[in-house]
């Protein structure tokens, strides 16, 4: 059970820069979800962790000790692998066991280490089998009960659930869940599936092109994106962004998405906004705020209806995703299915303000 | 009409299904009046080997009786006055040690090299790959005249001990080049597993590597069996008393006396001198075929 800091941690691959300067704090207990897109750094930064890449500059401790110079097995961390990374010639039992003999653990404590370990994972009758004659999923738990035989400082996951399929990935989640409110361990977790990353962290480290570009709760990532990369990489299907200018309207604002759109900011915004009346903007409004019109719809209430000539119509089952454009930008809005019209057809559309973000082009934070 | 409708595809399907296995029984066909002739062929020296062997001198000498079959009674003679009235048992002895003596020292030099080479890049590795391999393209033919002034200078001319030297210069680059590629194929996760479930290089090596790379290791040590085994050039340059003499060239040297060849003990000789060998294939030709083939097809 420790704290993991990175402190200006830099990785250069020559002169490509993997990771650029990184700060982050995880306290004691945490599991935190580090998420991007391909090439963004965040494997790079759990093998920094872990002791497997160099770090070209900063530091890195655990429980309070630097450990950049120290190797892997010095640092008290388990890892879980994508590909599993289990030794094929070992049994389960064994694969779990090989770390404790290593460590010169005495065999009735290692013996009862796997056991316990087993029945948390729901492994126990698996133990005698090898690798080969295990499912990915029933394999992923002999790779995580190898990680909590250990009863390490941090667990470190890269990408555990990337080999899985669909189904058996939302098992493998929950269980993950599950292990981690049972053994309570800080966990650093590696993945590109933002909806892995949503329903696992209690804190989400959002990363591209090296740099940490937000960190927060799931919630806060979802409603409060600090830069244009977060609030489109978080969400599914990704929020909408439409070129637009902030206009005066009477004593309030209005964001002119096109000629004849021209949707009201909510008055509570109006202040925070109106250093930027009349600058090129970008409007980002998730696909679930854009619903057929209906009671109870945002505060705007029908100034913030408008109409829209359907593209495409995607029926989901609970829900149907319609597109159409606006000025030239593709638009998702998620309506009702007995709402949804045909393809071609007109429909009236409601757009909830109150989720709305404005964006500066020139910067990309959200303002 | 819905009948023909489908009646007519169906019989395209069915003309094209029976085309296929046409095709493939011809190419069956074909495969095994290649390997038939195949197997006579390579086949036919062993078996002329076994047949002389069991036959007496007279018989052998006998130019009027038919080659192929024995016909005045197998007899076990020609073994029994191999193995008591010549050296043959010095050099089966000999062979032996020289053969065990050069399989450890391959596999421990090439294993290490090949961990080393395969697994923990540094600088000049790949370069250094290759120049072993290319160690292994010089032919013995051309490397025995600079071998014999090495030999010579360590004092090992005329003795079994200079053959442990020198195999190795045959067995070690091949062995190396098939251990890299099967090291290599095995993934890197998994000796990032074993570094951080506390494992060092050495650890790492003989608790995962070598387990994992034992087809490799085994179809390297029956290569390393087989060249020490079977060479002759080396023994022929460097050894030339009786006592220090290897299966290879002793039996040859021993057996043919000017333009006298016994061929019933020469061909018994090679029969006992080629069961080692046989025995090992037999049992572990499955490994030996896994083990080459593994680097081609692992990712």
């Amino acid at each position: 059970m420790a704290e993991v800091t990175l402190r200006q941690v830099v990785k250069k691959y020559g002169d490509v820069e993997a990771v650029r300067s990184i700060d982050l704090d995880i306290p004691n207990n945490e599991f935190v979800v580090l998420v991007g897109p391909s090439g963004c750094g965040k494997s790079t930064t759990l093998r920094m962790i872990a002791g497997l890449e160099e770090i070209t500059a900063g530091d890195i401790s655990i429980g309070g000790e630097v450990v950049n110079d120290l190797p892997p097995k010095d640092r008290d961390i388990a890892m879980v692998f994508q590909n599993y990374a289990l030794y094929p010639h070992m049994t389960s039992f064994e694969n779990m066991a090989f770390g404790l003999k290593l460590r010169k653990f005495p065999k009735a404590e290692i013996k009862s280490r796997v056991e316990h370990a087993a029945r948390i994972l729901d492994i126990t009758e698996l133990l005698e089998r090898r690798p080969k004659a295990l499912s990915g999923g029933q394999r992923q738990r002999v790779a995580m009960g190898r990680a909590i035989v250990r009863n390490p400082k941090v667990f470190l996951f890269d990408e555990p659930l990337s080999n899985l399929d669909a189904k058996l990935r939302v098992q493998m989640r929950t269980e993950i869940k599950r292990v981690h409110q049972k053994v309570k361990t800080t966990t650093v977790y590696v993945t590109h599936d933002q909806v892995e990353a949503m329903t696992l962290a209690d804190r989400v480290v959002v990363m591209n092109n090296g740099i940490i570009e937000q960190i927060g709760p799931p919630q806060e990532l979802y409603h409060k994106p600090r830069t244009r990369f977060v609030a489109g990489f978080i969400g599914s299907p990704a929020m909408n962004f439409i070129p637009c200018t902030l206009e005066q309207h009477g004593d309030g604002l209005r964001v002119r998405l096109s000629d004849k759109i021209a949707l009201p900011v909510p008055a509570s915004r109006t202040g925070r906004y109106r250093p930027v009346v009349g600058k090129e903007l970008t409007f980002g409004l998730r696909p679930e705020h854009v619903t057929e019109p209906h009671q109870g719809n945002g505060a705007s209430g029908g100034d913030s209806n408008f109409a829209a000539v359907l593209d495409v119509v995607e029926p989901m089952g609970m829900e149907t995703m319609v597109y159409f454009t606006i000025a030239g930008t593709e638009v998702c809005a998620r309506v009702d299915p007995t709402a949804a019209g045909e393809a071609g057809a007109t429909m009236q559309l409601h757009a909830n303000m109150d989720h709305m973000h404005l964006i500066d082009p020139a910067t990309n934070m959200v303002l | 009409m819905s009948t023909a409708a489908v009646s007519v595809p169906s019989t395209r399907a069915q003309t094209k299904r029976s085309s296929l296995r046409r095709s493939r029984r011809w190419a069956l066909i074909a495969s095994y009046v290649f390997l038939i002739m195949f197997a006579i062929f390579f086949l036919i020296p062993p078996y002329y080997m076994v047949v002389t062997a069991f036959k007496t001198d007279a018989e052998v000498a006998h130019m009027a009786t038919n080659p192929w079959i024995i016909a005045d009674g197998a007899t076990l003679d020609q073994f029994k006055i191999l193995l008591t009235q010549t050296d043959f048992l010095i050099y089966f002895k000999n062979t032996a040690i020289v053969t065990v003596a050069v399989v450890c020292i391959t596999m421990v030099v090439s294993v290490l090299a090949a961990f080393a080479l395969g697994r923990m890049k540094f600088w000049g590795s790949g370069l250094l790959a290759t120049g072993i391999f290319l160690t292994y393209l010089v032919p013995d033919t051309l490397l025995f005249i600079p071998l014999f002034q090495i030999v010579k200078a360590v004092g090992l001319l005329n003795s079994y001990w200079g053959m442990i030297l020198v195999y190795p210069t045959l067995t070690v680059p091949f062995c190396t080049w098939i251990m890299i590629g099967y090291f290599q194929s095995i993934p890197k996760e998994l000796d990032e597993a074993a570094l951080i479930d506390g494992a060092g290089h050495m650890q790492m090596l003989t608790k995962i590597f070598i387990p994992v790379a034992l087809p490799g290791i085994i179809a390297a040590t029956i290569f390393a069996f087989t060249v020490s085994w079977a060479a002759f050039v080396y023994p022929m340059a460097f050894l030339y008393s009786s006592d220090q003499q290897v299966l290879t060239v002793g039996t040859v040297t021993s057996l043919i006396r000017a333009d006298v060849y016994k061929w019933g003990m020469l061909m018994a000789g090679a029969l006992l001198a080629a069961a080692p060998p046989l025995i090992i294939y037999a049992f572990l030709m499955d490994y030996y075929i896994a083990g080459l083939t593994a680097g081609a097809t692992k990712g």
